[in-house]
């Protein structure tokens, strides 16, 4: 064949390389396929549901190098507009009602990102975790949240019309396939020269700058990208709940993102996905343990070890480990 | 009755004494903030959590010791300054050569450890502490009624306010500081200890918080979140003022109190939420904040 005549050593490595790449994702997704038989699907969806806020999280500061402490305003708006739609609009099918939160996401984080990419750093921290309080007392006094009550009884319909999502195994998949659309599209995103230039303004911005790049325009797009993805994940979060409360809109909620990509790995496309897996756990076995109470504390503890020795996370310490030893 | 745009005058002057209480705790705590971002570089997410435990030091202090309010004002700071310089010592110089956003993240997390801890023990409905006996009842001006322990808070803070200015401004110690904001290495240079200013620096800051805590603690119900929420308001005034200038923190503290206090007059629903309005009015027309520099 002619096509192997002309390949060179390096193709072939890289060729190597996609497949075992291929491979292992095919092998995860597979996983995915059959995890609600071995695992409670309902939480099963739950860590979804925060593995996809958690990436969209992670677009932000582990490629752009923006620490947003205010993504729960785009989690609980997500949440919010497909939660009233749903309850309002009985006609209406689960994927327009997702799909409507997510784009209330997206505008909402057209407009905060514009206001906090005028900042930098420390400063830009600041504003989005104030924002998002505004956008807390907000939704405490609109009228269509329920205040302190939040939203109960969202119906799951039916998927397109058809799919009744009532049982738990249907919904599970097709909560399944908007994750796997998600990380495909932040995988895409950050392998782009997009993601590259991201990259660049992350280490050194005047740098990029100085190349040309109008890097408050890239910031501003993987803003309303990580927006979009977060109102995405709180969307489908209330389908699969059937209920939008102020708990995601509150500063806790932005901390415990923050806590899930640090804890699983700042700029590695799997950490946010392992970390929120870890803390979902272990808020689901405190719950149930005499320590209860404590999950507070607990998170905040696990926060200082990780910002104290452990900065790479659970996934970059064990990239660092793979590199080497096998490299 | 004298009426301002349809306001009774007593009301109106009520609120705005006590939006100007609330600006002076806003100020207190903004210069704490921009104290320790000075040489420390790091926001310090602890500070309400440190404002809180100044509270919290004096109720249990007045319960369980028998201390006075007037001890507590000297000795709550005295303690929530100790725990910082440890935390300093302990936690923050470990990370003070990489990334601030990892102080900031550090900070998060002592916060929720402190916050935590407390609402399991004392839960979230908070407790009241009895305003002092001399500092009971009040004057009656001509157009209001003046509580003593309200009039009492406003100058305290005032009064430590510029004590603060002036220390940092106008001595040999706030010089170094200074110093020490611009260039920590060529300070060390010249023989100063600058590991031990920037643990007495975090000391203070905090001190400060403490102090508004104990101050606030008659006023509002003592409970664990209390420190949270008000500094997230807090963060949205340094954001306004920047960090830069030390009476820029104070009149834009105070400024916020006073709108903050306008509004609850005349649209109360968006009494929460004004300061975070100002914010985005702010970043539009003068991103780097009304005292700021560009960064």
């Amino acid at each position: 064949m002619a096509t192997t005549q002309t390949m060179t050593p390096s193709m072939k490595r890289e060729r190597r390389a996609n497949l075992r790449r291929n491979a292992f994702y095919l092998a995860l997704i597979a996983i995915g396929l059959v995890a609600p038989f071995f695992a409670y699907p309902v939480f099963l969806m739950k860590v979804l549901c925060f593995a996809l806020f958690a990436c969209a999280f992670n677009l932000l500061l582990g490629y752009a190098g923006l620490l947003s402490f205010g993504h729960a305003a785009f989690l609980a708006t997500g949440g919010y507009v497909t939660g009233y739609l749903l309850a309002s609009y009985p006609a209406l099918t689960p994927e327009l009602g997702i799909l409507i939160g997510t784009a209330a996401a997206l505008v909402l984080g057209a407009a905060f990102g514009a206001l906090s990419i005028r900042r930098q750093g420390i400063y830009f921290a600041m504003v989005t975790l104030a924002l998002a309080q505004l956008m807390f007392f907000f939704y405490i006094q609109a009228p269509f949240t329920g205040g302190e009550d939040g939203l109960h009884g969202v119906p799951r319909g039916h998927l397109f019309g058809v799919i009744s999502l009532r049982s738990n195994l249907a919904m599970y998949y097709f909560v399944f396939a908007i994750f796997l659309f998600g990380f495909a599209l932040i995988q895409r995103a950050v392998h782009s020269p997009f993601g590259q230039v991201l990259k660049a303004i992350r280490e050194n911005e005047p740098r990029a700058v100085s190349l040309g790049y109008n890097t408050d325009a890239y910031k501003l797009v993987a803003f309303i990208l990580s927006a979009g993805l977060a109102g995405l994940a709180g969307s489908t979060k209330t389908v699969v709940f059937q209920l939008a409360s102020l708990t995601d809109a509150h500063w806790h909620m932005s901390g415990e993102v923050i806590l899930m990509t640090l804890l699983g790995g700042v700029g590695t496309l799997f950490g946010p996905v392992v970390g929120a897996g870890l803390v979902v756990s272990l808020q689901h076995m405190l719950a149930q343990s005499p320590l209860g109470n404590w999950v507070g504390p607990i998170l905040g503890v696990i926060f200082v070890v990780c910002v104290l020795s452990f900065r790479s996370g659970i996934v970059g310490e064990a990239m660092k480990m793979y590199r080497k030893n096998f490299k | 009755m004298t009426m301002i745009f349809g306001v009774p005058l007593a009301v109106f002057m009520g609120q705005l004494l006590l939006g100007l209480i609330n600006g002076a705790f806003y100020a207190l705590l903004s210069l704490g903030l921009a104290v320790i971002f000075g040489l420390l570089k790091i926001v310090n997410f602890a500070h309400g959590a440190m404002y809180m435990l100044g509270a919290f030091a004096t109720l249990l202090g007045m319960r369980y010791l028998g201390i006075n309010y007037w001890a507590a004002l000297l000795l709550a700071p005295l303690f929530v300054g100790l725990l910082g310089m440890l935390i300093e010592r302990v936690l923050l110089r470990r990370i003070g050569h990489l990334d601030h956003l990892y102080g900031l993240l550090l900070t998060f997390g002592l916060a929720l450890i402190f916050e935590g801890t407390l609402v399991n023990f004392f839960g979230v409905s908070g407790a009241r502490y009895p305003t002092p006996e001399a500092l009971q009842g009040g004057y009656q001006t001509g157009f209001m009624f003046l509580p003593k322990y309200r009039a009492w808070v406003l100058l305290a803070a005032l009064v430590v306010c510029f004590a603060t200015w002036y220390i940092i401004e106008r001595t040999r110690l706030g010089a170094y500081l200074r110093a020490g904001t611009e260039n920590p290495a060529l300070m060390q240079a010249f023989g100063v200890n600058v590991p031990l200013l920037v643990t007495l620096t975090y000391g203070f800051g905090v001190a400060l918080a403490a102090f508004a805590g104990v101050l606030a603690a008659p006023l509002y119900p003592v409970s664990p979140t209390m420190g949270s929420n008000l500094l997230i308001v807090v963060f949205a005034v340094v954001v306004i003022g920047g960090m830069g200038s030390i009476l820029g923190a104070i009149v834009t503290g105070l400024a916020m109190g006073l709108i903050e206090g306008l509004t609850k007059v005349y649209y109360p629903e968006a009494a929460n939420t004004v300061i975070f309005l100002v914010m985005i009015l702010v970043l539009l027309l003068r991103p780097a904040g009304l005292f700021g520099k560009e960064a």
